[in-house]
C-alpha cells in the first residue's frame, strides 16, 4: 500500500537521518548509565524472586543492600555473585534474604580472577532467565502456528480494567469470544510511580489491575485456553512503563506476554519521571522485548490528548521517528514496532476526517513494515454516546482505509464510565460492520491533492522540528515542552535518585548478551 | 411553565428511551423480564424495541416508553453562577487595579489520579473549546503541578507560591477516590494554615456534585463543561470583589 502520498524518498531519508542524529546522544547517555530497575531486572532474570513479609520484592532488598555497600555504578551482578561465591550461598533469593538481614556484605573484588569468576557465574545465572525468555518465544511461535493469527487486519485490541485479576480473566475471555484478537490489561493508576513490582495475584486496583508476574501468568494461561477454544491465538498486552519498566519487560518475556506498551518519552511527559531514568530503563526494556519477540506499542496518541491534533500532528511523526530509531538501536525489528497514533482531531473542524486520513496514511507510508497502532478518539468524546458511536465508526473506517495494524477499539462511553459489557459489544459491532463492509476499501482509495498535500506538510513540519531538536538536543526539547506541551528538565522528575553513572568496571550480564 | 414531562414528538407524551443489560440469555422470558424492569421504573406502556444476546449469559435491551412522572422545574436545586462572567481582559484589569499584584494559582491532580485532562484544560495556555487557559491571563501566575501530586506536596507548594487559590482536578471515581482525596486535601490545608491565610480551595471533575462544598470542605466545586473563563471570573469574584 506504499506510494499513495508521493512522499519524496530523499525527504523521508532526511527525516530518518535527523531522528538518528537527535537520538544518538540519548543512546550514549543510556549506554553510560544504569538504574536500580535495570539492575533489579538483571536479578530477576538471574532467578531472584518473591518478596519479604511487607511485600517488598527481594530484588529491591538486594539492590538496596549492594548499593549501600558499593554503589550502583559497578552493576550489581559482580558484587552479588562474588558474595554468593565467597559465602557459599548459591541461591540468590536466599542471599537477598541474608543481605536484608544484614548478614552479607558486598564488595567489588580486587583480584582479577575473582572478578572473572563472579562475571562467569553472573553470566550463567542471567543466561537461565534469557533461556526461559527464548523458550517462551518458541512456545508462542508454536501456538501461532497451531491456532493461527487473526483472519483480518487490523487486529482488534480490547482493554479490560476491573482491578481484580479474577474478574479480568472472564471479561478477557468473553472479549476474545466476541472478536478481540488482543487483550490489554490496564494497570492500576498508581503503578507507574511505584519503584517496585508488586507480588502475587492482586484483586484491588484503581481503574486497572496491577502488573505482577503472577497476574501475567494467570491471564496468559486463561487466554491459552481461549485460544484453543477459538482456534485463534489471542495476544496479551501489558505496560512496560513507569519506574519499573525494565523489570516488567523481563517478567513479560518470562511469562510470554505478546505486546507491551513501551514509549520512549511517555513516562517523562505524562508521569514526570526523570528523562535520564526513562531513557536508560527504556533501552534495556527494548533489548529484552527484542529478544522475547514482543511487539512494542508506542504512545504518540497521548500527545494529541493534551496538544491540538492538527497543530501538533508533526510532533507525532517526530516521536514515531525517534521511537523507531531507539527501537532499532535496541535490536527490535520493524514487525515489532507498534508505533502509535490517534484519531483526535476536533470533529467540528471542517475536513477533520480528511486530515485524519492524511495523518494516518503518512504514518502508514513512513513505516510500511510496522504494525501501526491506531488509537480511538478520547479528547472529543463528550458523553453524547450516540455521537461517540458515530465518531468511532469513522475512526474504524480511517483505520481500514489506511491499513493500520492494530486497532484499539473505541468506546462510545469514553469519558463516561469504564466500559460496560454492552458498551464493548456495541463497539465490536461497530468495528465488525466497518471491516466487513469496507475492510478492503483501501484498494479503491486514492487520495487527492488535499490529503497528499497535508501529509507532505506534516512531514515538512516534522523535519523542521527535528532540525531544531538536533540543534538544541533532545533533552532540551523535552525540557522546553516540545512534546505534549509538558516541560520536563533532565535534572528533575521522579526516579532520578535511582540513576547512576556506569563505572569503568561496570558489568551487566544481560546487556552483554543482548547488545 | 414549571410542570413538564419528557418530550418524544408531541408535547406531554412523556416518552423516554432506556438501555440496559440483564444477566440472562435472550428468550421470551428475558424480554418479559426487561419489560418488567421498565414497568417498575415507571414506563407504561413500555415497548421493547431491541434485544441482543451477548455471550452466553447476557442480553442487551433497548426500551422506549411513556412515563407518567411530572417534573417541577421550580423545585430543582442547582448552583447558579452567582458572579458575573468576565472576559480575560476584564479579569486582568480587576486584578491589576484592585490587587496590585499577580494572583497566584496552584493546580494539581492529587492522589493516584493521572488524568490531567481537566486541570490542563483549565490551566494550560491551550485551554479548551477555543478558550485559552488561565496561563493566558497576564495577571494570573499559574503553577501546574501535574498528575499524581501528594497532598503534602500540594500544601507545601501552595505555601511556597503564596497561592491565593488552589485548583484540584479529580477524574477517577473508583471507590469514591475523588471524594476521599478532596476531603484529605481540604483537611490538610485546614491543618497547615490558619483561616485567614488559607487559599481558596477549588475542586473540579466530571463526577462531583456542586452542592457538596460544605461536606468536602472546599470553597467551590466545578463540574463538567466548566471553562477557564468561568474559573477566572470566579477567582476574581471570590478573592477580590466579594472581599471589599
Amino acid at each position: 500500500m506504499a506510494g499513495k502520498l508521493d512522499l519524496d524518498p530523499r525527504i523521508v531519508a532526511r527525516a530518518r537521518a535527523l531522528a538518528a542524529k537527535a537520538g544518538q546522544p540519548v543512546v550514549d547517555l543510556a549506554r553510560s548509565h544504569t538504574t536500580v530497575s535495570v539492575e533489579r531486572a538483571v536479578l530477576r532474570l538471574a532467578g531472584v524472586h518473591g518478596a519479604d513479609p511487607d511485600g517488598i520484592p527481594w530484588v529491591n532488598r538486594l539492590v538496596d543492600a549492594v548499593r549501600a555497600d558499593v554503589g550502583l555504578g559497578h552493576g550489581v551482578a559482580v558484587p552479588v555473585l562474588h558474595a554468593a561465591l565467597t559465602t557459599g550461598v548459591e541461591d540468590l533469593t536466599v542471599l537477598a534474604q541474608k543481605a536484608a538481614a544484614g548478614s552479607v556484605r558486598f564488595d567489588v573484588p580486587e583480584k582479577k580472577a575473582d572478578v572473572a569468576a563472579a562475571r562467569r557465574h553472573a553470566k550463567r545465572a542471567a543466561a537461565g532467565g534469557l533461556k526461559l525468555v527464548d523458550r517462551r518465544r518458541a512456545e508462542r511461535d508454536k501456538l501461532i502456528r497451531r491456532y493461527g493469527d487473526p483472519a483480518q487486519r487490523p487486529w482488534i485490541y480490547l482493554i479490560v480494567a476491573t482491578g481484580d485479576i479474577y474478574e479480568d480473566i472472564p471479561q478477557a475471555q468473553a472479549a476474545a469470544r466476541a472478536g478481540a484478537d488482543i487483550i490489554a490489561v490496564i494497570r492500576s493508576t498508581g503503578q507507574s510511580l511505584l519503584d517496585y513490582v508488586p507480588e502475587g495475584a492482586t484483586r484491588e486496583g484503581f481503574a486497572g489491575t496491577y502488573a505482577t508476574q503472577e497476574n501475567f501468568r494467570l491471564m496468559r494461561a486463561a487466554l491459552d485456553v481461549t485460544s484453543r477454544e477459538l482456534g485463534r491465538y489471542i495476544r496479551l498486552t501489558n505496560y512496560a512503563s513507569g519506574l519499573c519498566m525494565p523489570e516488567i519487560a523481563a517478567l513479560a518475556g518470562m511469562e510470554r506476554l505478546d505486546m507491551m506498551l513501551n514509549d520512549s518519552m511517555y513516562g517523562i511527559l505524562f508521569r514526570d519521571i526523570n528523562p535520564i531514568r526513562t531513557f536508560v530503563d527504556q533501552r534495556f526494556s527494548r533489548q529484552v522485548h527484542a529478544r522475547a519477540g514482543i511487539i512494542i506499542n508506542t504512545g504518540e496518541d497521548n500527545y494529541l490528548t493534551t496538544a491540538d491534533a492538527v497543530e501538533a500532528a508533526h510532533t507525532v511523526t517526530v516521536s514515531q521517528l525517534l521511537n523507531e530509531f531507539f527501537a532499532h538501536e535496541a535490536g527490535l525489528a520493524d514487525w515489532q514496532l507498534g508505533l502509535g497514533h490517534a484519531f483526535e482531531i476536533n470533529p467540528d473542524l471542517p475536513d477533520s476526517f480528511r486530515l485524519e486520513l492524511a495523518h494516518a496514511l503518512l504514518a502508514r507510508e513512513l513505516f510500511p513494515e510496522a504494525p501501526l497502532k491506531w488509537m480511538p478518539p478520547t479528547k472529543h468524546m463528550t458523553g453524547d454516546v450516540f455521537r461517540g458511536n458515530l465518531l468511532d465508526g469513522f475512526f474504524n473506517l480511517a483505520g481500514a482505509l489506511t491499513g493500520q495494524g492494530i486497532l484499539l477499539v473505541g468506546m462510545m462511553t469514553e469519558a463516561v464510565v469504564t466500559p460496560w459489557l454492552s458498551d464493548r459489544d456495541i463497539a465490536l459491532q461497530n468495528v465488525k460492520y466497518v471491516l466487513n463492509g469496507a475492510g478492503n476499501l483501501h484498494e479503491d482509495f486514492v487520495p487527492g491533492p488535499f490529503i497528499r498535500g497535508r501529509a507532505n506538510q506534516v512531514l515538512g513540519e516534522a523535519i523542521e522540528l527535528l532540525e531544531r531538536i538536533v540543534g538544541d538536543t533532545l533533552m532540551d526539547a523535552i525540557a522546553d515542552g516540545t512534546f505534549g506541551l509538558m516541560k520536563r528538565p533532565a535534572d528533575r522528575g521522579k526516579g532520578l535518585d535511582g540513576v547512576a553513572k556506569q563505572e569503568a568496571d561496570y558489568y551487566n550480564p544481560v546487556t552483554e548478551v543482548l547488545a | 411553565m414549571s410542570i413538564i414531562r419528557p418530550y418524544g414528538d408531541t408535547t406531554g407524551d412523556g416518552m423516554v428511551q432506556l438501555s440496559f443489560t440483564l444477566p440472562i440469555p435472550h428468550d421470551k422470558r428475558a424480554e418479559g423480564a426487561a419489560l418488567q424492569l421498565a414497568g417498575k421504573m415507571g414506563m407504561d406502556p413500555a415497548m421493547l424495541v431491541h434485544a441482543k444476546q451477548m455471550g452466553d449469559e447476557f442480553t442487551f435491551f433497548v426500551v422506549y416508553g411513556k412515563v407518567g412522572h411530572l417534573v417541577d422545574t421550580d423545585q430543582v436545586q442547582v448552583v447558579e453562577r452567582d458572579y458575573p462572567l468576565l472576559s480575560a481582559k476584564e479579569v486582568n484589569a480587576v486584578i491589576k487595579r484592585r490587587l496590585r499584584r499577580r494572583l497566584n494559582v496552584v493546580g494539581a491532580c492529587i492522589g493516584t489520579d493521572a488524568h490531567t485532562v481537566g486541570i490542563d484544560a483549565i490551566l494550560n495556555l491551550k485551554g479548551i473549546a477555543g478558550e485559552k487557559g488561565l496561563e493566558y491571563y497576564s495577571e494570573l501566575s499559574v503553577t501546574n503541578m501535574g498528575a499524581q501530586v501528594s497532598v503534602p506536596d500540594l500544601v507545601e507548594t501552595a505555601r511556597e507560591k503564596k497561592a491565593d487559590a488552589v485548583l484540584v482536578s479529580q477524574v477517577v471515581t473508583q471507590r469514591d477516590a475523588h471524594l476521599h482525596n478532596t476531603r484529605a486535601m481540604s483537611a490538610a490545608f485546614r491543618e497547615a494554615l490558619p483561616a485567614g491565610k488559607r487559599p481558596l480551595l477549588i475542586v473540579g471533575g466530571p463526577r462531583f456534585d456542586e452542592l457538596m462544598t460544605g461536606e468536602l470542605g472546599v470553597d467551590r466545586i466545578f463540574t463538567r463543561g466548566t471553562t477557564p473563563r468561568e474559573v477566572a471570573s470566579y477567582l476574581v469574584h471570590a478573592l477580590i470583589e466579594s472581599r471589599s
